[in-house]
Formats: structure tokens, C-alpha cells, sequence
């Protein structure tokens, strides 16, 4: 990658020393948003309506989903017809033949075809099956992704660098209410010889969003 | 109430309704009042506008997954018309899309 224009951020650290690799301490005031959650989060704890270590472990199991559980599931309906199957019928029954517990209400497979992109957005929040995934990226909690998704999805994927034909149809799923979706991806060509865990590895964040597609590694 | 106007059949033409209501509502503005088709029946849920206050293990109601074009959404929308949203929207925000629709 050529760093050229921003060369000057390197030559602060002139003194031999690589950059410091921790973040900032964070010893800032609470934005409004901080102190309302701490306020609500101590409320409902002293109400006996949660506990603490029930907010706790939620945040667990959002921080235990990756993507790479995702990736294992589109890698399995590659190679399995009779699993692709049922991971469309109920991606969340599917999931558990993996061994990977899906908390969400429902999850939803969307199948990219040669006919059809899917992209996944939720205009109203931030949904997303973060049991499975895991947090979702910045970008998709953005006001500018969640408006624009829906509005000009092709330019959005454009800035991703997908740049989808006008004789496939680009469907936009709104992740509104309980519903919780995934993208199951198409298998790239060139990948015939690859085992389901290499092919596991092909498969990106981005691309259970739809908002990349998996690339042969020899592409 | 609701069940009242329920189920929709896969493909049948419904209009979203736009009910005004304040509060924790799922269904955003830009598909109020549009045309579309029942994708698919995905259950019965407790209502999120109602759960949102703390009224939780009331009646469920029916969630329909409702898909829309692109160009029925935005007129001037750049892309071809077999471009589609799909959006969640339980049944007391729907009504069948007389042919006028």
C-alpha cells in the first residue's frame, strides 16, 4: 500500500521508537449517551428487573460471535447441498448442527444468486445477529450506511467496490424488527480443490453482509 | 384486532400503512403508505410497541416480510426496476392493496 500522503504521521516517531501500541486513556467526561446508559443500566438493577451479571453475560455472548462462525456455515453449504438446504429453511437450526448457538429470535438465510444480490441493513438501529457475528462493523451502524442502503444501494456497493450488473437485481433486506439475516454467498470459481476450511477462510465479515463477494485466492 | 386482517397469502398485494404512532414502531417512514407483496409469513411476536414499555407476554401478533421495488419507493431511483426491498412489517400495519393501489 502506498502511505505517501499521510508520511508525515511517521516522522513524528523520529526517536527510534515504534508508535505506542495501547489506545488513550479514555478520562473524558461521559457523553450524554454514556451517562444515560450507566443511569438506566443502575435503575433497572435496582428495580430487580436485570442484574448486573445478566447485562454482563449478554455482552458476552455478542463478544463471542464472530465472523468466522458465519464463514464456517457458508463454507459447509458449499460442500453440502443437504446442509445448504437446511441452513435456508432455518439458518438458526443450522447453525447448531455446527455446534454454534444462535440467540437471536430467528436467523435468515439470503442466497446470493447469478439473478439476485442481497445486501443487509437495519435503517431503524443497529440489528444484526450478533450471537453468530458478533458486533457489527462501524459502517453498518452508521446513519449514512443505514440511510443510504436503502436508497441507493448500488452506489453504496460501488463504494465498496462492488460493482453489481444492472441484469442482477440488488434486493436490500431492512432487518426492522425480529428477523435477524445473514448473506450465504456464492462459491467463487476457481475453488473446487479447496477444503471447507479454506474455503471458510475466503469468506469475510463483509461478504455475510453482503457487501462484499467471496474472491478465489487465485483471482 | 389485528389477527382480524390476517394471514396474508404468499404474494398477495398489501399496502403499509402509515398509523402515526409515537413510541418504539418498526416501521420506518420510507415504505409508509407504499405497495408491495407478502414474501413471507414469519411467525407471531409480541408486539415490540407495547414490549418497549415494559408490557411484556401479551398477545403475539403476525410479522410478514412484505417486498417492495425500488422504484415504487423512490422515483428517481438509479438502478433497474427488478431492484427490491424487503422489510418486516406485522399485520396491523398492513391492509389488502385494493386495485386502485
Amino acid at each position: 500500500m502506498d502511505h505517501e500522503h499521510d508520511g508525515h504521521e511517521h516522522h513524528e516517531h523520529g526517536r527510534g521508537l515504534p508508535p505506542h501500541p495501547t489506545r488513550e486513556d479514555d478520562d473524558v467526561a461521559l457523553t450524554y449517551g454514556e451517562a444515560r446508559y450507566l443511569a438506566l443500566k443502575s435503575l433497572l438493577i435496582e428495580k430487580g428487573l436485570v442484574t448486573a451479571d445478566e447485562i454482563r453475560r449478554r455482552l458476552e455472548i455478542n463478544e463471542r460471535g464472530n465472523p468466522q462462525q458465519g464463514a464456517r456455515m457458508v463454507a459447509r453449504a458449499w460442500v453440502d447441498p443437504a446442509f445448504k438446504a437446511r441452513m435456508l429453511a432455518d439458518a438458526k437450526e443450522a447453525a447448531k448442527e455446527l455446534g454454534l448457538e444462535v440467540t437471536e429470535a430467528k436467523l435468515v438465510a439470503m442466497e446470493n444468486t447469478p439473478a439476485c444480490h442481497n445486501l443487509i441493513v437495519c435503517t431503524l438501529c443497529s440489528c444484526y445477529p450478533r450471537s453468530l457475528l458478533g458486533e457489527p462493523p462501524a459502517w453498518y451502524v452508521s446513519k449514512a450506511y443505514r440511510s443510504r442502503a436503502v436508497r441507493e444501494p448500488r452506489k453504496v456497493l460501488r463504494e465498496f467496490g462492488l460493482d453489481i450488473p444492472e441484469t442482477v437485481e440488488v434486493r436490500v433486506h431492512d432487518s426492522n424488527a425480529d428477523l435477524r439475516y445473514i448473506v450465504l454467498p456464492m462459491r467463487p470459481a476457481g475453488t473446487e480443490g479447496l477444503s471447507e476450511e479454506e474455503l471458510a477462510a475466503l469468506v469475510t465479515r463483509d461478504c455475510l453482509v453482503g457487501a462484499a463477494v467471496p474472491r478465489s485466492p487465485n483471482a | 384486532m389485528s389477527l382480524e386482517r390476517g394471514p396474508y397469502a404468499l404474494g398477495e398485494r398489501v399496502r403499509i400503512l402509515d398509523l402515526d404512532k409515537p413510541g418504539h414502531v418498526r416501521t420506518p417512514m420510507y415504505v409508509r403508505e407504499k405497495v408491495g407483496v407478502i414474501e413471507r409469513y414469519c411467525g407471531d411476536f409480541e408486539n415490540p410497541e407495547e414490549r418497549a414499555y415494559g408490557r411484556v407476554g401479551r398477545e403475539r401478533i403476525r410479522l410478514y416480510r412484505v417486498r417492495l421495488r425500488q422504484r415504487d419507493l423512490w422515483p428517481d431511483y438509479e438502478g433497474p426496476d427488478k431492484d427490491t426491498v424487503e422489510i418486516e412489517i406485522y399485520d396491523h400495519w398492513l391492509r389488502p392493496a385494493s386495485g386502485g393501489d
